[in-house]
């Protein structure tokens, strides 16, 4: 910031205390004063100029949205995660368990999740108004659909497997759960990591000229968690989780300094302040 | 000699707090020191510049093409508009709206901002802030006279002297325009105009490939990792 921009708090010296003695001098036989007066010490005043802007006061307005969005974010790309690797496990023919167990990772996410966001909204009781359009140019119309997707998909898949551990294998049940699976898996690519492109494309420059990095982040930051719980729920054996574990770790990483080591007036959040110590 | 630099060295405060959903003010003033004598005014004075905050009525609206709900439309008067029996209060106009506009109300719970008076403009009445406009600085019309008369308005002033004037209306941006068109006096940034404000929706190819990608690596790795890994198989 340049010096007229940052009004440095000043201790009262001679010649201020002599230019005040003068206004009031001014003052008392004009009627007025001319030119500047003094700037006290103590608080600085906001200005209004190019580098402070209107008197300090943010131009953009900050989000509404409190912590019940970026544990979304947390609880909805592990699920979108956990989906695929299930899917992908039972086709390749994976342990059973594990392939259960991300299964109902997966669908317990997919009901947390938009019980998450919708007590968020402002106004939670119209939650179905999002339903109204399909718009691909909005980043959240889009995300909705997917999550309706992911539910239903998950759900079926969980329920069939349900159905199948309580009364075992039938046909109409195995279709179910094929169905339920594909459809995971389908929704659950998108899933895991739009929540990247919803907050790239917003008009706040430290997620903006970020957009490009943040879905891979959030994705292999979703894989990563879907994969520790995993392997928290006993999985622990399997070499696949291990590798998958370990270069979502890398990638996540390898997107995360590419955001930090960014540099521009925008990004100064995430470098100063509570949120830069985050 | 006292060199009068554009608007350093001077002290003025706005103490009406951020113009917003919840304050409902939305002027902004700007201490302008003009030149010795300028306009008639004695060469010690300041003058004032005052800003109304209005919804800028994007013609690609950020807050508009973000709406996952629907609720909010273009008018016929050309203004964009949040319908407030549809809005949920996601927020996601919030942050989609480069002029920091919208705000969503604390007890309310939907978004809110100018509506360019669309009630009375239904009846056939000028928006309120340009009809109470007592110097009429506030002008409403069809868009393209109102252009015009900007056009004349700034080479009036330049020929007075004023060197430091420019029409603001976002028009060389992906914004492509405005409907509230503003003079403005010295920097917009000094009224919290962004220089370069951007509709949003420009970063969504960047975005969405990065989650493409990030798809397809996650699809990849997983089958790599569970194809490699023959001991995990069952059976």
């Amino acid at each position: 910031m340049s010096d007229s921009a940052r009004i440095t708090p000043r201790t009262p010296d001679e010649s201020s205390e002599r230019r005040l003695i003068e206004i009031r001098r001014e003052a008392k036989s004009t009627g007025k004063v001319a030119a500047e007066g003094v700037r006290p010490g103590g608080a600085p005043f906001p200005m209004a100029s190019p580098e402070t802007g209107y008197y300090g006061i943010p131009l953009l307005k900050e989000p509404s949205w409190t912590w019940e969005i970026p544990l979304y974010f947390f609880v909805g790309g592990a699920a979108g995660a956990a989906a695929v690797v299930g899917a992908v496990a039972n086709y390749t023919g994976a342990e059973r368990k594990l392939v259960r167990d991300a299964r109902w990772i997966a669908a317990a996410g997919s009901v947390i999740s938009p019980a998450l966001l919708i007590s968020d909204l402002g106004r939670p009781a119209r939650f179905l108004n999002m339903l109204r359009v399909f718009k691909p140019q909005s980043a959240m119309s889009m995300g909705v659909w997917t999550l309706v997707g992911f539910s239903a998909a998950t759900s079926a898949a969980a329920f069939a497997q349900f159905l199948t551990d309580r009364f075992g294998d039938s046909f109409p049940v195995r279709v179910i759960e094929q169905a339920g699976q594909a459809a995971s898996l389908l929704f659950g690519l998108p899933f895991s990591n739009y929540t990247g492109v919803l907050i790239g494309a917003t008009a706040i420059p430290a997620w903006n000229e970020n957009a490009g990095d943040l879905p891979i982040h959030f994705g292999m930051s979703g894989l990563s968690a879907a994969v520790g719980m995993l392997e928290l729920m006993g999985n622990n054996k399997s070499r696949a989780l291990q590798a998958l574990g370990l270069g979502a770790a890398l990638f996540e990483c390898w997107a995360g300094l590419r955001i930090e080591t960014r540099h521009s007036p925008g990004l100064e959040p995430l470098k100063h302040g509570g949120s830069g110590s985050l | 000699m006292h060199r009068l630099q554009g608007l350093r060295g001077r002290i003025s405060y706005d103490n009406t707090g951020a113009v917003g959903a919840q304050t409902w003010r939305h002027v902004k003033f700007v201490e302008q020191t003009p030149e010795p004598g300028f306009g008639g005014n004695a060469p010690e004075m300041n003058s004032w510049s005052f800003s109304s905050d209005v919804c800028k009525h994007c013609e690609n609206a950020g807050c508009l093409e973000a709406c996952p709900t629907g609720a909010i439309v273009r008018t016929e008067f050309g203004g964009v508009f949040v319908q407030p029996d549809i809005c949920n209060g996601c927020g996601y106009c919030v942050v989609a709206c480069p002029f920091g506009v919208v705000e969503r109300h604390e007890s309310d719970g939907r978004a809110f901002k100018c509506t360019f008076c669309y009630d009375r403009q239904k009846v056939g009445l000028k928006p309120a802030c340009a009809k109470a406009c007592p110097t009429e600085s506030i002008k409403f019309g069809e868009i393209g006279e109102l252009r015009q008369d900007a056009e004349k308005r700034i080479a009036q002033l330049k020929d007075r002297g004023m060197q430091d004037i420019q029409f603001y209306d976002a028009s060389d941006t992906s914004v492509g325009g405005t409907h509230a068109m503003f003079i403005v006096r010295g920097d917009p940034r000094q009224y919290n105009l962004p220089p370069n404000p951007e509709v949003p929706t420009v970063y969504l190819q960047k975005a969405w490939r990065s989650s493409a990608i990030g798809a397809l690596m996650l699809l990849g790795g997983a089958i790599a990792a569970f194809m490699m890994d023959g001991n995990g198989r069952r059976g």
